[in-house]
């Protein structure tokens, strides 16, 4: 069939003007609308995680107050708590919140170009998580398997969940991934097919090539997550023997016979590590629009900055087994992926020494999308610095199982993209609500985090080094672990509950200036790229009013030397010009 | 490569509309083939890791290769075959440029949906006759693999079904020929995709 230019096609076809309230906000075809479902849903189910993590650490921090905190829960709090985080609340939120908000204004289409495939998305997401909190309910409760479902610990008789929990998680899991996919075509054909007039590929802002990228890697990872849970399933359910081998489950033999479970880890992890980056990018790209905007500066080295963001697309999927360093695999294996993982360092520096060269001589504004950015350079670098000791495999197996691991994962994939969404939460607030939030309450609710952060993971490092195991409901009588180590424990565990109390303050904000706030305008913050330029805000059905905006310039013309304004938006018209070749210097980056 | 091109341009340098007035997209090719393709890639993902977990778990020693009934080689003619109607039936759209019900081309693309059906019939049946004579999916990782295969192949040729009964609605009422026209192409393309999926997987389950 012959392809017809998107200026020649039909433009109505695009709009599928919602008449009554359902097809408005429940079955709505919007992006926005969706955006805004999908960060609900994600933000609600990972405040249940954030509640199953405290209860952990008064575990933790405080032995035995507790009374129905017995082992078998402390496990399902674990692997609930770690599964929502990393797959229901992160990836949801950042590609099926920020992703479907973003995408089609920053590219300056009227919606995606599958809006009821977009729409089926978020109902499987619903549907997905639904299935998931539904394992709270059934006998057993939820899996206790750790979140990496590791066979055949998860569908052995005495693991809790081992009933009906573990099955409820994989038909979730699977559903998810269902969901991800609509939802993950719908992001790259949009931001390939229909960027509108003058937006070349390389006029996107990063946030656009964050999200790019992640969703590709997630669509070429997660089969590796849904062929695992097909076998694991076919295991549990019909019987097979994909992972689980012949043992001694309670004191009889099992069923089972010859099974890999190592075959289980490499496919686990084949998706578990690009997993950290379809996490990671999307915080890169949207934490560079943060801070080129406030730091009213160009975003330093944009080439290198999209470069490093495919580059590390590639690597991610180069590294997975540095996680199975102590599986008993090859040595030879452990030194191929430790080198890989020292190289996917270098892109990943580049990325940060960008952002601290777009802060150089800045214009700053420390507001509080601003303090989160800035904080998120903080918690990153210095979790990005503890993954070069456990890169290495030397280092990595007496550090295994520590609690330095744990510190270090939270670190780089919790802590870290958490203050990129809170940046962009308060950064894009405006444009969704029309509203400005309260910048004193944002300001106290970032050092309360930034700070308390510190105090809960800092101190485990230390643990870690200690020898102190993770994944233990109890030390019990480890002799080689100090007194004080508990003392430590109880500490966290107040800063955690510190920290978690003080995210009241960002939810008071958010619904409080959603009637209380000063009235926003259209660019508050000045900001270059299209969302921005909307007619209206909140951007209306169709974003765009009569007519698609025109690109004229790369996302980052910011404090261009002579013009009268700090920043040029993309669609302003300008006399067209190469800029002549004296910025020579500038050029090599 | 425009790709290449694309992300080694210095778009600083640059202001105004390079590329004219015309919104350019990464492609020239309708959002749905776009779509389709990294749909395929996602797929040959997801059926890369299990061939691969295949010969993996095939270096345990209680692996006991399944004889290949030789009913699948039956099975394969029919789905090339449908593959070859719907090759035929996209060709026969282009020249008369347009797809009706009774037209060579619906009747083609009829017979290519058939064939497929046909094809899933038969997969069935040689799932029938396996467990019948008692090569369960508890006997052996290898008839596990077998079963699971086959199966997740089917699940991709219905979905595939979905789309072709959806265009042979579309044809049979006799509205949107634009779209059905384009249906056909992508259920070609993804009939094309799944037979050499398909390939691949038989010789892998005849040769080891």
């Amino acid at each position: 069939m012959a392809y017809v230019p998107l200026a020649d096609q039909d433009d109505a076809h695009a709009l599928h003007d919602p008449q009554s309230f359902v097809t408005k906000y429940i079955w709505s075809q919007d992006h926005k609308v969706i955006a805004i479902q999908y960060g609900g849903v994600a933000i609600f189910v990972g405040l249940i995680a954030l509640g199953l993590s405290i209860l952990m650490r008064l575990q933790l921090g405080f032995p035995d107050t507790i009374s129905w905190i017995d082992p078998a829960f402390y496990y399902q709090a674990v692997t609930m708590h770690g599964m929502i985080m990393v797959i229901y609340l992160l990836t949801a939120l950042f590609l099926g919140g920020f992703g479907n908000y973003l995408i089609p204004l920053m590219c300056g289409t009227r919606d995606m170009v599958f809006p009821f495939l977009n729409m089926l998305s978020f109902w499987f997401y619903l549907v997905s998580v639904i299935i998931l909190l539904a394992s709270f309910f059934v006998p057993g409760g939820p899996t206790g398997a750790g979140w990496t479902l590791y066979a055949p610990q998860s569908i052995s008789h005495g693991t809790p969940g081992s009933e009906g929990g573990i099955l409820l998680m994989l038909i979730s899991l699977a559903v998810f991934i269902i969901a991800f996919t609509m939802g993950g075509l719908n992001y790259v054909t949009t931001i390939l097919q229909a960027r509108t007039r003058g937006l070349t590929l390389m006029r996107l802002p990063l946030s656009i090539w964050g999200i790019f990228t992640a969703t590709v890697l997630g669509l070429f990872a997660f089969p590796a997550l849904l062929v695992s849970a097909i076998m694991m399933a076919f295991d549990l359910v019909l019987g097979t023997s994909f992972f689980m081998p012949a043992m001694m489950e309670l004191g009889t033999q099992n069923d089972y016979e010859g099974g890999s479970p190592i075959l289980f880890q490499h496919l686990f992890w084949f998706f578990g590590h690009p997993e950290v980056y379809i996490v990671a990018l999307p915080a890169f790209g949207l934490v560079s629009d943060v801070i080129s905007t406030h730091a009213r500066k160009n975003i330093f080295g944009y080439r290198m900055m999209v470069w490093a963001i495919i580059a590390i697309g590639g690597l991610s999927f180069m590294v997975w087994a540095h996680h199975m360093y102590v599986s008993g695999m090859n040595p030879y294996f452990g030194f191929f992926f430790a080198t890989t993982t020292l190289v996917i360092a270098i892109p990943t520096a580049l990325k940060v020494y960008n952002w601290v060269l777009t802060l150089w001589q800045g214009n700053i504004r420390l507001n509080t999308p601003m303090l989160f950015a800035i904080g998120f350079i903080f918690t990153f670098v210095h979790g990005g610095l503890t993954g070069l000791f456990l890169g290495n495999v030397v280092i990595d197996v007496p550090l295994a199982d520590t609690y330095f691991v744990v510190a270090h994962f939270h670190m780089v994939m919790g802590v870290s993209p958490v203050l990129v969404l809170f940046a962009a939460l308060y950064h894009w607030y405006p444009k969704v609500t029309g509203r400005m939030f309260n910048e004193t309450m944002g300001k106290v609710h970032f050092w309360c985090t930034f700070l308390g952060t510190y105090a809960i993971y800092l101190p485990m490092h230390y643990l870690g080094f200690l020898g102190v195991p993770r994944r233990y409901y109890e030390m019990g009588n480890t002799d080689f672990i100090p007194e004080t180590a508990q003392a430590l424990n109880a500490n966290i565990t107040l800063a955690a509950i510190f920290v978690a109390t003080a995210q009241i303050l960002f939810f008071i904000n958010i619904f409080w200036s959603l009637r209380n706030g000063e009235k926003s305008g259209g660019n508050p913050w000045g900001a270059t790229t299209l969302e921005w330029q909307t007619p209206d805000t909140p951007p209306k059905h169709g974003n765009w009013g009569d007519e698609l905006p025109s690109v004229y310039r790369w996302a980052y013309d910011y404090s261009v030397p002579g013009m009268e304004k700090d920043f040029i938006p993309q669609n302003e018209p300008g006399m067209e010009f190469e800029k002549p070749r004296q910025q020579k210097g500038m050029e090599a980056l | 490569m425009s790709f290449y091109r694309d992300v080694t341009k210095k778009p600083w340098n640059t202001v105004g509309l390079p590329e004219g007035i015309e919104p350019r997209p990464a492609f020239n090719m309708p959002n749905e083939k776009v779509a389709l393709i990294f749909f395929a890639t996602c797929a040959s993902v997801l059926f890369s890791l299990l061939v691969v977990s295949y010969f993996i778990r095939m270096t345990v020693g209680d692996w006991v290769p399944l004889a290949t009934p030789s009913m699948l080689w039956v099975n394969t003619g029919a789905l090339a075959l449908s593959s070859v109607c719907f090759h035929f039936a996209v060709l026969q759209s282009r020249k008369t440029g347009a797809v009706r019900f009774g037209s060579g081309a619906g009747l083609l693309s009829l017979a290519g949906g058939l064939l497929a059906i046909v094809f899933i019939a038969g997969q069935y049946s040689v799932s029938e006759q396996l467990l019948a004579a008692g090569h369960g999916l508890r006997v052996n990782a290898a008839n596990a693999f077998f079963y699971l295969l086959t199966g997740i192949h089917v699940i991709h040729l219905l979905g595939g079904l979905w789309v072709w009964g959806k265009a042979q609605v579309r044809l049979a009422i006799g509205t949107d020929a634009k779209d059905a026209r384009l249906s056909l192409e992508l259920c070609a393309w993804y009939w094309h995709f799944l037979l050499v999926i398909w390939a691949i997987l038989f010789y892998l389950l005849a040769s080891t």
